[in-house]
């Protein structure tokens, strides 16, 4: 029973209930920092880990936190984490923490983090907690390093630096350069929301 | 002189048009997208951003230059003129943009009861858009100055506030249009945000 539990809380995120396309939660990342994709992995790996750690952590002490200062308690325990994150970063990744920039500072409003901790952290165990946040990060993941494979693959004809056999001729496919560009992010979600949507139908919106 | 405030100006254009927080570099996206079905609410947020983010990039600088950055609390003493305090500044930016948002709705509820009214429930969510902390993140990668942070801060909030505007009036005319089922909803929002980022994509190079 316990076992079906911690698979049914880690798989359902993935796919089922994914962050980014049904809930709309944690655009704002999603969509910058997916023109290459090791920058997108590391992304991943950040929000996964501060996921899971801030789930924890607002698990561990949710019996503590009055409710009413229960939202600056999560944001803090999040921008500790997210600090943490961003040392480590600068420390072993240099360049691509310059190349991403402000991004891993923007983790602390993710709306997924925030959203884990208030939604499933503060009503849940700890071990619950940490498997909903692993399933949340890679819920997120997905949506990103797809996203990521087709940007990079289509607009410069090389994935984490390699060549590809076809794309990267140049005789047979000229790079895409609107693939770098904010707009095709924006289309490439939205075509995977499409395609989400068509295989669960409970999750189309009626108007 | 006359020179110093072109360079604001254009500033404030390249914060409001090229830089668009919302439409270059994805921030806000959960308020962008969720709040943005009606024109009505979509303005009352619009203007709840422009006032926050003005307030708060300025405020940072402050914070930034005489706190946090290497060497800024030289004005301690000289014990302190080594101190770099810098790896401190996500935690100092968020607490200000909370302190703030609850500062604000605190003097609005005081002074301006009407304005809070329309405003309200969006005060407590600015807190977590990512818009407002970005503007604030931007502004010290960019080692802006005090005036330009204020003049960045006022465009970075006019921008977004435009964008989700814009995209708001045209979701209330979709609501005639026949979409294909699955693309219903969220689904076309980010198709018309994809075809409105190639519109401010044209103001590139201006």
């Amino acid at each position: 029973m316990a076992e079906s539990n911690v698979k049914s809380i880690l798989w359902t995120p993935i796919l089922r209930r994914n962050p980014i396309a049904l809930l709309v939660l944690g655009i704002c990342s999603a969509l910058a920092v997916t023109t290459k994709l090791d920058k997108t992995l590391i992304m991943c790996a950040a929000v996964t880990f501060t996921v899971c750690m801030s789930n924890m952590a607002v698990s561990l002490i949710r019996n503590h936190i009055p409710s009413s200062i229960r939202i600056i308690v999560q944001m803090t325990i999040i921008a500790s984490i997210v600090i943490l994150v961003d040392q480590f970063l600068r420390a072993y990744f240099y360049a691509l923490s310059k190349e991403l920039s402000v991004f891993v500072g923007l983790i602390i409003t993710n709306c997924i983090v925030m959203g884990r901790a208030e939604g499933f952290a503060m009503s849940n165990n700890v071990r619950d907690s940490f498997f909903d946040g692993l399933g949340n990060g890679l819920g997120y993941s997905l949506v990103l390093i797809c996203v990521a494979i087709v940007r990079e693959s289509l607009g410069s004809g090389s994935l984490l630096g390699f060549k590809l056999p076809v794309l990267g001729n140049p005789d047979w496919y000229t790079p895409n350069g609107l693939m770098f560009t904010p707009p095709s992010a924006f289309f490439l979600i939205a075509a995977f929301i499409w395609a989400v949507r068509t295989v669960y139908k409970d999750q189309q919106e009626k108007e | 002189m006359w020179n110093y405030s072109y360079d604001l100006f254009s500033l404030f254009m390249r914060a409001v048009f090229v830089e668009n927080l919302a439409l270059a570099f994805f921030l806000g996206m959960c308020t962008f997208i969720a709040v943005s079905k009606n024109v009505k609410t979509a303005i009352g947020l619009a203007i709840a951003v422009v006032l926050v983010q003005t307030i708060t990039v300025p405020t940072n600088n402050l914070l930034y230059n005489y706190m946090l950055k290497p060497g800024a609390l030289a004005w301690l003493g000289s014990n302190f003129k080594d101190l770099d305090l810098s790896f401190l500044g996500l935690i100092v930016y968020i607490g200000v943009v909370a302190a703030m948002v609850q500062i604000m709705e605190m003097i609005l509820d005081k002074y301006f009861p009407a304005l809070y009214n329309t405003l309200g429930i969006f005060l407590p969510l600015i807190t977590v858009n990512c818009a407002i902390l970005g503007g604030s993140l931007f502004m010290v990668e960019n080692k802006y100055d005090f005036p330009q942070s204020v003049v960045y801060g006022l465009g970075a909030g006019f921008g977004w506030g435009l964008a989700i505007m814009l995209l708001a009036a045209i979701r209330e005319k979709l609501r005639y249009a026949d979409i294909p089922a699955g693309l219903r909803g969220l689904g076309i929002t980010f198709v018309i945000c994809g075809l409105m980022a190639l519109g401010f994509m044209s103001f590139q190079g201006i």
